[in-house]
């Protein structure tokens, strides 16, 4: 390993620029004669628009131009989409709903877009929206899925008069039937698993513009994937042809997911900006983000497992409700179904599952991907129930997880996934040993002696990443294929540009592609640029998303180096006077095999420019190279993770207090980044299970609608976390790499109500677990345990 | 934020010159609740009057067995005042322990105490250890001041000036925060000065800070968390929300108040 | 409008402003110093954390004009003559960023609590005195290692992280 190279934990090439405030986000650009753009929104749930007056607001000191969904239409604009398809048990397709990028004739949630307010400062634009005029004929709203599927509820789309999208399944009915006729236990369990707000700090920004001269848009916008946005934003809304629209996403302050959509806001600055010859820029404050950016989760499911007399599992089956909001986002049809019902099986050796999904619309805000997307509802529900399970069978959780591991590979699942490698009881063994399990009882006395209640939980979890291949995707629904591309551009003088598909809006993607690179030219990492976000500049790319960076993005940095290392070879060949068979390429050399003749890279790259000696000949000048990556699978990241908590009865106050992560990862390129992405899964995952949760009153107002009532993890309500890895290289890409951002936030819920079931003799408790929450369930095992 | 007028007066008759020509003008302190307020546009004042260029508004001095804060003191110099720790640790640690500390550097005590958030921590110590309120028109017995949530005896053109606390013989604070914002779910504020008991409770009811009697009464036999065992609030009144229903508050403030006073016993 | 003057990282700046004008505005669009970061509209995020005088303040909950006459340091001007303050090494050597949208904010509240509380920091008093600072990516335990590490580097004589 060379200190730059695979596995160094180099310290990161962004970082200079984030640390001394010169970090470039969409809000800090300033275009010359830029207008602000504020969006009216809907204050009702449901309600039909008998008309819009914006006379008043036009005539308002600073406004450049009010518009509305009106206006969209009258130039062709079209809605916004979902990408993925997905068709109903009967084989019909789902019901997707027209969703306009303003509203035409009716609003569906709280914070649907109504119009648009652009003028001289933001504060104009604000004042000229309180004057537009909004004549509302206010319908009953429906919040609750339950409700929603009832006969006779509100209709929120004409497409779907019972708000059902679709009414999906997966895997095989009779054999599981069959499995749960002769199985000698059954353990069940329902579930909530919470709706959350993604809030990365930076909220969504858009800055539209056009260049009369020539016919040209270019979109600033917080993307992490500009290229989709710029294909949806052409193919399916119109704006402009591909060609005609640059979208740059420059520096991103997180995305967690709620940055892959294509959103009503960026749809209409770029179109707005041609509309009133003005660049028109959106910054979302805090609170339109709660209310507009797509939210997460959201399920309600039963779920049961069949076991045989020693406790071997024998089938599940799952039936859940998604709530997928008033409108669909863009990926949001394929998050509860093929990122959930395929990930059922977990680590475990289970011969038959059955899964069904409903995914209905209610008048809340859409609910898309967000960290994990469908894999950690997944994960909630295997491993809940498989702890249900141990205790009801009086097992060991550690012990019973073991006897139903997987273990051999390949293995196909019953749900789509043939997991191609790992060793999940050697995850099992270092966590165990990490978090001192044997102990465990002496530490639980120790607490109940001061008067609190210990708890320990397991989360053994897998995930699917890198999702692929685009075949495959395509046969479940996908509008587009799951690949990624790379290009390589050698200078003359033997520096390298990266041009990559994929997008870092905190991954390090900067440093991590750079020692790729570096490992395989053999030079210095100052001398390589990772180029990203931009479609002027790269040519095409899926973006990042789904743990895919890594396993997708740079294996195919991977091909294009080594076509661009089979080339310089041939310019080495030329320039060294010897033929291509007897060049070697080593630390960063050409050499001619059995000789002291050499050139460094830097060399063969400025031969490649100056081309003297290969003119005239089959090899071309210049020392570039591009390479599009398709997986053949996706990749299986795996782990355990223990959480070890005190709760205080008294007030229902929880405290983390041991957190023990130990992912496979497979081959990792920087450990300290990886590391990195571990701790802030685990916070947004603990964040899920104690803190955060998404509340809508029953007129379908959102109640936790800023940091007043949403409660988002402080650094004092987290431990510092203690993560150990195993390696199983992933045998299906060229650099072995599974993927890491999401496992976190897949494993840890679990594995926090786990632990506090655990501490309070397994009564259930809802997420997020709030200290009043966990009060009320203390009090009620006191009670229980009183009367046992 | 609307548009507003900004006036500085230097003088507390300037500002309340100000404000006595234009009642709907707010008072701007140290800002940290008005600004979020008016930056929601929920708060349309068309003159904001800020204090700060005001001489002799902020400072801490100890005048005998009482501490005496000028209304424009910040939390975080209250909160690392060695007068205050000295005379009143509990104070200290109450104002340490308010908002975050960017928040502590810029909000003052006469801004919290004359807001009267149902949830802020100033009111519960001020009720608790009998503090007097001193206005540019009078002085206000905490008992008399604090009337109900964002309710005060302040009158149109009224400003806080200082505040004087007497030394209680035993004090202290215990807060239980809202899990998001941090501010009091439930803050019990308990108080010994001779034979008197006080126990103030802030964030839990609807009315905003108040006594709990039946608490003081107990402790008066005893000043011990024992004799607060089996006492509870009556969950009636309490605030419910989803961070915490009433009875869930009502439980909180027995603890909390047990808290106190184990902690006021302790030092 | 009215006018107001103040001295930021050093220099001094005069300027007529509605006086709506938050500092976070003033220096982000005025000053073009667009490191002060906004990420909520409820004081709670941090993003936004300058010093005024000395002291950590939340520049979205200040109005512009009542820093009048004040010092302001934001984080572009911590680093003096090219040399990275140590809390800034600091939060490189050990990770404490990713996105880097709360980090102007984390690093200043970082200094301030160096400067409030001294050189040794423990973890339990690094996570209480973050409260005000919301990072979504890190999950803190870098952020928190790094303010450890900047505490201890910014003491009177302590040699650079790098060199540890």
């Amino acid at each position: 390993m060379t200190t730059t190279g695979i596995g160094a934990p180099v310290r990161r090439k962004e970082d200079f620029r984030f640390i001394t405030g010169q970090g470039r986000y969409t809000d800090d650009i300033e275009r010359p004669g830029q207008a602000h753009a504020y969006f009216l929104r809907s204050p009702h749930a449901h309600a039909n628009i008998r008309s819009i007056d914006v006379s008043a607001a036009r005539a308002m000191p600073g406004v450049v131009g009010v518009l509305t969904g009106e206006d969209l239409a009258k130039d062709g604009v079209g809605g916004l989409i979902c990408g993925w398809m997905i068709h109903s048990k009967d084989g019909s397709p789902m019901k997707a709903g027209a969703h306009p990028a303003l509203a035409v004739g009716k609003v569906r949630y709280v914070g649907d877009h109504v119009a648009v307010v652009i003028a001289e400062t933001l504060a104009a634009a604000k004042d000229a929206a309180e004057a537009i005029v909004v004549d509302y004929e206010t319908l009953a709203p429906v919040v609750d899925m339950n409700a929603a599927v009832k006969p006779g509820a509100p209709v929120i789309h004409d497409v779907a008069s019972d708000n059902v999208v679709y009414d999906w399944h997966l895997g095989d009915k009779a054999a599981t039937e069959a499995a749960f006729a002769k199985a000698k236990h059954v353990a069940k369990i329902d579930l909530v698993n919470n709706r959350l707000v993604p809030n990365p700090m930076e909220t969504r920004a858009a800055i539209g513009e056009y260049d009369a001269g020539t016919e040209g848009y270019t979109l600033y916008t917080t993307s992490q994937n500009p290229h989709v946005a710029r294909l949806v934003l052409s193919a399916f809304i119109g704006i402009a042809p591909e060609h005609k629209l640059r979208v740059i996403a420059p520096d991103v302050g997180g995305g967690f997911g709620s940055k892959i959509f294509i959103y009503a806001e960026e749809t209409v600055c770029v179109w707005a900006a041609k509309k009133v010859g003005r660049p028109v820029k959106w910054t979302s404050d805090r609170t339109e983000a709660f209310l507009s950016d797509a939210h997460g989760r959201d399920h309600i499911t039963h779920a049961e497992l069949a076991l045989d007399e020693r406790g071997k599992m024998l089938a599940m089956r799952v039936k859940t409700k998604a709530n997928l909001g008033a409108y669909l986002s863009t990926f949001s049809s394929c998050v509860p179904t093929y990122l959930y019902a395929p990930l059922l099986s977990g680590q475990y050796d289970i011969p038959a599952i059955y899964c069904e999904v409903e995914g209905i619309y209610t008048n809340t805000a859409p609910v898309d991907a967000y960290r994990g997307a469908g894999r950690p509802e997944a994960t909630f529900v295997v491993e809940r129930i498989v702890e249900v399970a141990a205790r009801e069978l009086g097992q060991d959780p550690a012990a019973f997880r073991r006897k139903n591991f997987v273990r051999k590979f390949p293995h196909q699942t019953p749900v789509i996934m043939a997991y191609d490698t790992g060793d999940y009881a050697a995850s099992l063994d270092k966590a165990l040993e990490l978090i001192d399990y044997k102990n465990i009882g002496k530490r639980k006395r120790e607490s109940a002696r001061a008067g609190k209640l210990r708890g320990i939980g397991f989360s053994a979890y897998i995930e699917a990443c890198g999702i692929a291949p685009s075949a495959a995707v395509g046969s479940l629904g996908a509008g587009v294929g799951l690949w990624e591309s790379a290009e390589v551009r050698v200078n003359p003088v033997g520096t390298v540009e990266v041009l990559t598909g994929s997008h870092s809006h905190g991954q390090g993607h900067e440093t991590t592609f750079a020692q790729l690179v570096c490992e395989r030219l053999g030079i210095p990492i100052d001398q390589v640029a990772i180029v990203h976000g931009d479609t002027d500049k790269v040519q095409f790319g899926m973006g990042t998303y789904g743990s895919r960076s890594g396993a997708v993005g740079m294996s195919a940095l991977s091909k294009a180096l080594d076509k661009v290392i089979a080339k310089a070879k041939k310019v080495a060949a030329y320039a060294l006077e010897a033929s291509d068979a007897d060049i070697e390429f080593k630390d960063g050399r050409f050499s001619v095999a059995g000789t002291d003749k050499s050139l460094a890279f830097g060399e063969v790259a400025l031969q490649a420019y100056i081309a003297h000696k290969f003119s005239g000949q089959d090899l071309e000048p210049g020392l570039k190279e591009g390479a599009f990556y398709d997986p053949t699978n996706f990749t299986f990241p795996s782990g355990v993770h223990i959480c070890e908590l005190e709760i205080d009865p008294d007030t229902g106050v929880t405290k983390i207090d041991r957190w023990v992560a130990v992912d496979d990862f497979g081959i990792v390129i920087n450990p300290m980044i990886v590391e990195g992405q571990v701790h802030g899964g685990i916070a947004q995952g603990v964040g899920q299970a104690l803190l955060e949760g998404a509340h809508y009153d029953e007129t379908g107002q959102l109640v936790t609608a800023s940091y007043m009532d949403y409660c988002m993890p402080r650094a004092d309500d987290l431990p510092s976390f203690t993560v150990g890895a195993t390696v199983t290289p992933c045998p299906s890409n060229p650099l072995g790499i599974k993927g890491c951002g999401e496992a976190g936030a897949i494993a840890a819920p679990p594995a926090v109500i786990n632990a506090l079931t655990d501490a309070l003799g397994h009564e259930d408790v809802t997420m997020p677990a709030t200290p009043q929450v966990v009060w009320r369930a203390a009090r009620k095992a006191a009670l229980r345990a009183a009367a046992e | 934020m609307y548009a507003f007028t900004y006036q500085r007066p230097k003088t507390v008759r300037q500002a309340a010159g100000l404000i006595a020509k234009n009642v709907d003008a707010k008072l701007l302190a140290g800002g940290q609740t008005l600004l979020p307020t008016m930056k929601q546009r929920l708060a349309s004042p068309p003159a904001v009057i800020d204090l700060a260029k005001i001489e002799g508004l902020a400072g801490i001095e100890r005048k005998g067995r009482t501490v005496v804060i000028g209304a424009m003191t910040k939390h975080a110099d209250v909160g690392t005042s060695a007068i205050v720790r000295e005379a009143i640790p509990a104070l200290a640690a109450l104002a340490e322990n308010i908002g975050d500390p960017a928040v502590r550097n810029r909000g003052t005590i006469g801004g919290s105490v004359a807001n009267n958030d149902p949830s802020a921590d100033y009111p519960a110590a001020c009720l608790a250890l009998g503090a007097t309120i001193v206005t540019n028109k009078r002085k206000i017995a905490a008992d008399d001041f604090f009337q109900g949530m964002f309710t005060t005896a302040l009158e149109e053109g009224e400003i806080i000036v200082k505040i004087a606390f007497p030394l209680p013989s035993k004090a202290a604070y215990a807060k239980f925060p809202n899990p998001a914002s941090r501010y009091a779910m439930v803050g019990v504020f308990a108080a010994k000065r001779g034979s008197e008991v006080r126990l103030a409770v802030t964030g839990a009811s609807s009315d905003g800070v108040f006594r709990w009697t039946a608490g003081e009464e107990a402790l008066r036999g005893r000043f011990s968390p024992k004799s607060l065992e089996g006492l509870s609030v009556p969950a009636d009144g309490m605030i419910s929300d989803i961070h915490g229903s009433a009875d869930y508050r009502a439980h909180l403030v027995g603890v909390m108040a047990k808290r106190a006073v184990t902690t006021a016993i302790g030092k | 409008m009215t006018t107001v003057t103040m001295t930021v990282n050093g220099k001094s700046v005069t300027a007529n402003v509605d006086p709506r004008t938050l500092l976070s505005q003033f220096v982000r669009e005025n000053l073009r110093l667009t490191g002060t970061h906004v990420g909520c509209d409820t004081s709670q995020c941090g993003a936004c954390v300058v010093h005024v005088d000395g002291r950590a303040v939340k520049s979205c909950t200040t109005l512009a004009v009542s820093c009048d006459g004040s010092s302001v340091t934001t984080i572009e001007g911590l680093a003096v003559d090219g040399a990275l303050h140590p809390m800034q090494e600091a939060f490189r050597e050990h990770h404490g960023l990713q996105c880097g949208f709360c980090t102007p904010g984390m690093i200043m509240s970082a200094v301030d609590i160096v400067n409030r509380k001294g050189n040794a920091l423990d973890e339990h008093t690094i996570r209480e005195e973050l409260e005000g600072n919301i990072c979504r990516c890190t999950g803190y335990h870098n952020i928190v290692k790094a303010v450890e590490a900047g505490a201890r580097a910014m003491a009177p004589g302590a040699t650079s992280i790098a060199a540890e």
